[in-house]
């Protein structure tokens, strides 16, 4: 795990980083988790705290970071797991990230 | 000449798949839009309840189960024109999707931390459906009586 972060890996966490102003950011390439080569960049978890998701369902949430991240979800990137939180709701979590769920194996089929 | 033969067929039976699949890409907004209005809950996954073929359906499937929610769900996998057909009904870039009373609800992290927060049981509840969770905590109330 401490290889150099990828190339998808470093524009999500840019795009995040600018698209949302965030005060804090998790970029997790959890490929390796999943039935791809070593090295793939397929599947994320990123954790954005930001203060534009003040009001903002959770849905609505998920749709501004999936809009942002619109190529990159259309070319490669096939898993993308979402913790959408506002800095007073980051401030009042335990700041624990889980990662994703066992792959079960249906990647490409 | 078996050449010629076979290079003047290939290009008919080309554009006969072409016209057959974007004649079923053109129903698949109907048929997905038919889908989520005649069924209360409905799960796009991958693969099938009793065998999830990727983690985040598995966990979709896991929370309706411990809410004991009846639902239908829709194997992404075995059609192509589906899975890509849900994404673009939906704009949702993901799989599974979640849909109830006809409106898309969310994905496995949406439905997570609704499960957590106790929003899916009230939800549920506004399309009647009680939650078997709710149904165990009044079972506890009574008890303690």
């Amino acid at each position: 795990m401490a290889s150099a972060p990828g190339v998808i890996e470093s524009i999500i966490r840019n795009k995040l980083q600018t698209g949302l102003e965030a005060k804090h950011l998790d970029v997790i390439n959890e490929s390796y988790m999943h039935n791809v080569p070593k090295g793939a960049e397929t599947h994320f978890k990123v954790v954005v705290v930001s203060d534009k998701f003040d009001g903002l369902t959770l849905i609505k949430r998920h749709r501004l970071v999936n809009d942002i991240l619109k190529e990159e979800l259309k070319s490669g990137v096939h898993a993308l797991s979402i913790e959408a939180k506002t800095p007073a709701q980051w401030e009042a979590s335990d700041k624990v990230v889980e990662s994703s769920p066992n792959c079960r194996g249906g990647f490409g089929k | 000449m078996n050449l010629l033969f076979r290079r003047s067929f290939v290009p008919i039976n080309k554009a006969f798949q072409l016209s057959y699949r974007s004649f079923a890409e053109a129903g698949i907004k109907e048929k997905i839009d038919s889908i989520v209005k005649n069924n209360k809950v409905v799960v796009f996954m991958k693969g099938v309840p009793d065998a999830p073929r990727c983690g985040f359906s598995n966990a979709v499937v896991q929370i309706m189960r411990m809410h004991a929610v009846p639902y239908d769900s829709h194997d992404v996998l075995a059609d192509e024109n589906l899975r890509q057909g849900i994404k673009d009904y939906s704009n949702w870039p993901t799989i599974p999707q979640v849909f109830i009373n006809g409106e898309f609800v969310g994905g496995c992290d949406i439905m997570l931390q609704m499960h957590q927060s106790g929003e899916l049981i009230e939800e549920l509840k506004k399309v009647g459906i009680k939650s078997a969770l709710l149904t165990a905590e009044e079972a506890k109330k009574e008890e303690q009586k």
